[in-house]
């Protein structure tokens, strides 16, 4: 790793979309090599609050505190749909310009770090895959090129924006097993999911979001009806506020 | 008789040097032209065309028919006319072609009416080019540019094509996409103006665009592109400037037409997303 994880800390996070808010008031923290779920309905701010950590989306009160964690220690994974398919380039290059993150946009990309390329690709079960070009893959396929480009980075901090949600069940499960080795490293991850069978079978802890933060600690404490019932109504409350500005 | 057709035009040296600066914008465009492709920005190419012209009429009235002003003056407005367009794309949420369309067409009514007022300048061979104009300093000015666009490019490669790829993750890596962007727009500008003596403002994207379109029916890769769209674009060259000598039409009209040609035959019989391969596909399919 080329950073250990730090705790990630938030103190009153406040983020907003215009003067529409996306997540108000969070207070909390990332433990250092924690594995967390962040789960809530749609417009709940889970995906703001990824791209906040990344140092993408600017706090628009109170802070996020790093622990002296650098852009380049930080690897987020948004939802595909981003990236451009038809770009004519290999899944090979794809991986291997992961060091760009690391290496910035002039240090060679060399022998060392090909190899390091190819074994991501291998780890992901993509291995035949290097020459292809990233046209043709499958949603499936395509993400699990996209997990090898994340190993590459090395990063101490992985987040992930709903990394399973147009994937088949055999490249989630071995993706997650991935992802749960990476954890064994020592990195801190946090992932969006939907999926709350694979929140309670695979995250210890869940930050459930309704813009609001409604509770954050272990899965099985958060995951009650009682919290999901709450979340559902500040969703509501929050949606007929922004209908009503 | 082939010699007649072929190697005879290229006996004058009005037409080697034409060839020369033809080739150093071969070179030097078409692999630019294939960034714009993949980065959906060919309309910009359409605003880039007419937009160098007022500069280059303004240069023209304060220069006299000075080359180096003349081009300083295109430089100027291309830049400006590039950044305005990405202003609107950013401002318009990706609803930018009616305001490109009115970008384009205030840039060429003005740089007609600036052109128009100044006597002794030839609207015809601001727009569509002249071979015969080519003389050494106009020479010097396309190799000049193409020395100073291919290296950049070189430089610039990887950030270039991480921005087009995956902005996304080049902001999240804390690499700057938007400098790169800016240095790709700037060497844009340079190959257009650079050309627009032989070829002229109107048809010097042509050279670019053309053969960069063309390529992807000729290549699978973004080196193979660059490759086949080089290639494709020195083909037209000497093509275009053939057709110019004999048929006695201007040289960007000509150049432009050839790379047309050569982009008609790769949609239809390429080896790649041609329409041959499409339909040799489908009556495997049912075969």
């Amino acid at each position: 790793m080329s950073a250990p994880a730090r705790p990630i800390q938030f103190d009153g996070l406040t983020l907003r979309h215009g003067r529409q808010p996306a997540v108000l008031g969070l207070t909390g923290c990332l433990a250092a090599g924690s594995l967390t779920a962040i789960i809530g309905p749609n417009g709940a701010g889970k995906t703001t609050l990824l791209r906040a950590i990344a140092g993408l989306h600017k706090p628009a009160e109170g802070r996020i505190d790093r622990g002296g964690l650098l852009p380049r220690d930080i690897a987020l994974l948004p939802q595909a749909s981003a990236l451009d398919r038809r770009f004519p380039i290999t899944c090979l290059d794809v991986v291997a310009l992961g060091h760009a993150a690391r290496l910035g946009a002039f240090r060679a990309i060399g022998r060392p770090e090909i190899a390091a390329a190819t074994a991501a690709l291998a780890a992901v079960g993509m291995a035949d895959a290097a020459a292809r070009p990233i046209g043709s893959l499958s949603a499936g396929q395509f993400q699990r090129v996209l997990f090898a480009r994340m190993m590459v980075q090395d990063a101490a901090v992985l987040l992930l924006d709903e990394p399973f949600s147009a994937v088949d069940t055999r490249t989630t499960e071995e993706l997650i097993r991935l992802l749960q080795r990476l954890h064994a490293e020592g990195r801190t991850v946090a992932a969006v999911l939907h999926d709350l069978d694979l929140v309670r079978q695979a995250f210890p802890q869940t930050l459930l979001l309704a813009c609001e933060p409604i509770a954050w600690g272990a899965t099985a404490s958060v995951l009650t009806e009682a919290n999901r019932q709450r979340a559902r109504l500040a969703a509501e409350a929050w949606d007929e506020r922004r209908a009503a500005a | 008789m082939i010699h007649d057709l072929f190697l005879a035009p290229f006996e004058l040296g009005f037409m080697r040097r034409a060839l020369a600066g033809c080739i150093a914008l071969s070179l030097a465009g078409p692999p630019l032209g294939v960034f714009l492709v993949l980065r959906r920005m060919a309309l910009m190419s359409d605003v880039l065309q007419h937009g160098i012209l007022p500069g280059i009429a303004a240069g023209a009235v304060l220069g006299g028919l000075s080359l180096w002003v003349m081009g300083a003056g295109g430089l100027a407005a291309g830049l400006a006319v590039a950044l305005l367009a990405g202003w609107l794309a950013r401002a318009s949420g990706g609803r930018e072609d009616s305001q490109f369309a009115g970008v384009y067409l205030v840039a060429l009514a003005l740089g007609v009416a600036l052109i128009s007022a100044q006597r002794g300048v030839d609207l015809t061979h601001l727009l569509f080019g002249s071979v015969l104009a080519v003389d050494d300093a106009t020479l010097l000015g396309m190799a000049g540019a193409a020395s100073v666009a291919l290296p950049a490019l070189a430089v610039i490669w990887r950030p270039l094509i991480l921005e087009s790829l995956d902005p996304g993750f080049m902001a999240a890596a804390g690499l700057r996409g938007g400098a790169w962007h800016l240095a790709f727009l700037a060497l844009v500008v340079l190959c257009v103006v650079s050309g627009f003596v032989a070829l002229g403002t109107l048809m010097s994207v042509g050279l670019m665009m053309l053969p960069a379109v063309a390529a992807r029916h000729f290549a699978a890769t973004l080196a193979g592109q660059v490759r086949a769209a080089v290639a494709l674009a020195l083909a037209a060259s000497v093509l275009g400037l053939l057709l110019s000598y004999h048929a006695d039409v201007p040289a960007g009209p000509a150049i432009v037409l050839s790379a047309g040609g050569l982009w008609v035959m790769g949609l239809l019989a390429g080896p790649r997303e041609s329409l041959l391969r499409r339909h040799a596909i489908g009556w495997r399919a049912i075969g």
